[in-house]
């Protein structure tokens, strides 16, 4: 403390009396204290800041920016469950409340501060290091920190849209392209964020959901799109492909005044090798039926294994059976996906497609 | 900080295992107790015998109740130990990836608590 009440002598007849010097006294100690910390390089010393850290109560601002990377890490080290990692990035590196969390991810807040607690708890018990991890361990390290960034994000993008989440998940997302700029896949990911952000109100008017093709492009946030056609530049510039920026490009090209969707099929035919995945071949049969034909697109889809259970699917399916002329098959495929369908908006679009498959 | 790793696999496994393949096992865990040994990280390392050969006793109500068998019949059960030094869960981790059974069946790592201090 002695060093805070020297800083005040220093600064007060400066800058005048703050409104409040008992608080920034306190401030000013921990963050004194905490350059002190900072300064120590041994990573016991900096395991024993994080240790700190965990102890103190979630409102109070602890880090400061240098130790962000080391904390996301650390948030979302593999030890912890997912939805741990998510809950203790935005708590500690995204520095929101846990009532907020807890309203974001509509959990009741004891929940949710259990699981704080006890990662918090983990973290230090375990001795999970605060560091960002070496060489070896870094890809797959970086695939759960991008993991965890994304899940904040769509938690948010819905619907119900969450704007917040969407916000904070950007944020993170261009932390870590700041703190890694030699990391292509994370100005893959922060572009992919801004592009699909940029939809985010064009894809629900009136609580119905609207299909990309139908999307008023006036309600589009173009300076967005503009970030991130420039994210996505710099991410391509370090010539390291990788999914982020693989999707990335084709959110981009879908915000192009014509939608090229064989070089959206071939980007996502490079992405399922990549990730694969039966959604990315949905979506590039869904490209396919676009750029080579509707028969050709089905096909495509027929051939999808373990996607049964997804709605999108079915309505993917019905839609081109429709537009093939074959009403039965698809008035069937509609109300498999209408059984299937998480939300009253996916079910108000399916039945709203029915009722216009009834009316020919 | 120190940790326990617990060795668990299927016991049928290892008689299922051809001369070589077993060869190959004890070279990997001759390798790993070097570098334990060596980096000054071993605290202790066993091999548990068969399950076959358990005992499990519980105290209730003074009473004491001894039973053949295991802790709980498992798929898994557990084989071995090890107790290392380690200064992060990452280097914990690490260790116990090179466990051989780590290919077959599942190490569980958990900290040990620190008593040192405290007199108990």
């Amino acid at each position: 403390m002695q060093d805070a009440f020297v800083k005040a002598a220093e600064r007060w007849p400066r800058d005048g009396t703050p409104a409040s010097p008992g608080a920034w006294i306190v401030t000013t100690a921990r963050n004194a204290a905490i350059d002190r910390i900072r300064r120590e390089q041994t990573l016991a010393r900096k395991t024993e800041l994080l240790a700190r850290i965990a102890e103190l109560p979630d409102d109070e601002e602890a880090v400061i920016p240098d130790e962000r990377l080391e904390l996301i890490f650390a948030c979302c080290h593999p030890a912890l469950a997912a939805d741990a990692q998510v809950a203790l990035t935005l708590s500690l590196v995204g520095g929101l409340t846990t009532p907020e969390i807890a309203r974001a991810f509509i959990i009741p807040e004891p929940t949710l501060a259990q699981r704080l607690v006890r990662a918090k708890r983990k973290i230090r018990d375990a001795g999970i290091p605060l560091r960002v991890p070496p060489e070896h361990l870094l890809p797959e390290r970086l695939r759960t920190v991008f993991a965890a960034v994304y899940l904040v994000f769509n938690a948010g993008y819905g619907p119900p849209v969450r704007q917040e989440l969407c916000a904070e998940g950007i944020r993170l997302a261009l932390l870590l392209a700041t703190l890694m700029p030699d990391e292509a896949e994370a100005h893959g990911l922060h572009a992919l964020l801004l592009l699909q952000d940029a939809r985010r109100d064009a894809r629900v008017t009136d609580g119905r959901i609207v299909l990309l093709d139908d999307q008023d492009r006036k309600a589009w946030d173009w300076p967005e799109i503009e970030q991130g056609r420039a994210a996505l530049e710099r991410g391509l510039t370090l010539r390291m492909p990788g999914p982020y920026q693989l999707q990335a490009a084709i959110a981009a090209l879908h915000a192009e005044e014509t939608t090229d969707w064989h070089q959206i099929s071939l980007l996502y035919g490079r992405l399922a090798e990549l990730t694969p995945s039966p959604v990315v071949d949905l979506n590039r049969a869904v490209a396919i039926s676009m750029s080579e034909g509707l028969a050709e697109g089905l096909a495509l889809m027929d051939e999808i294994d373990r996607l049964d259970g997804y709605y999108l699917l079915h309505s993917a399916r019905a839609d081109l059976l429709r537009r093939l002329g074959r009403t039965d098959e698809s008035s069937a495929a509609y109300e498999r996906a209408l059984e299937l369908a998480p939300s009253d908006v996916e079910r108000d679009f399916l039945r709203g497609r029915l009722a216009e498959l009834d009316s020919v | 900080m120190q940790y326990a790793l617990l060795i668990y696999g299927e016991e049928g496994a290892w008689d299922a295992l051809a001369d070589d393949e077993r060869g190959a096992i004890y070279a990997a865990y001759g390798a790993l107790n070097g570098d334990l040994r060596e980096q000054g990280k071993l605290l202790a390392g066993e091999e548990l015998q068969s399950i076959a050969t358990a005992t499990t006793v519980r105290v209730r109500a003074d009473e004491s109740l001894v039973s053949d068998g295991p802790f709980a019949e498992t798929k898994e059960a557990l084989g071995g130990f090890y107790l290392i030094e380690a200064e992060t869960l990452d280097e914990a981790i690490e260790w116990a990836s090179r466990i051989p059974s780590a290919t077959t069946g599942t190490i569980e790592i958990r900290p040990i608590v620190d008593h040192s201090g405290t007199g108990t």
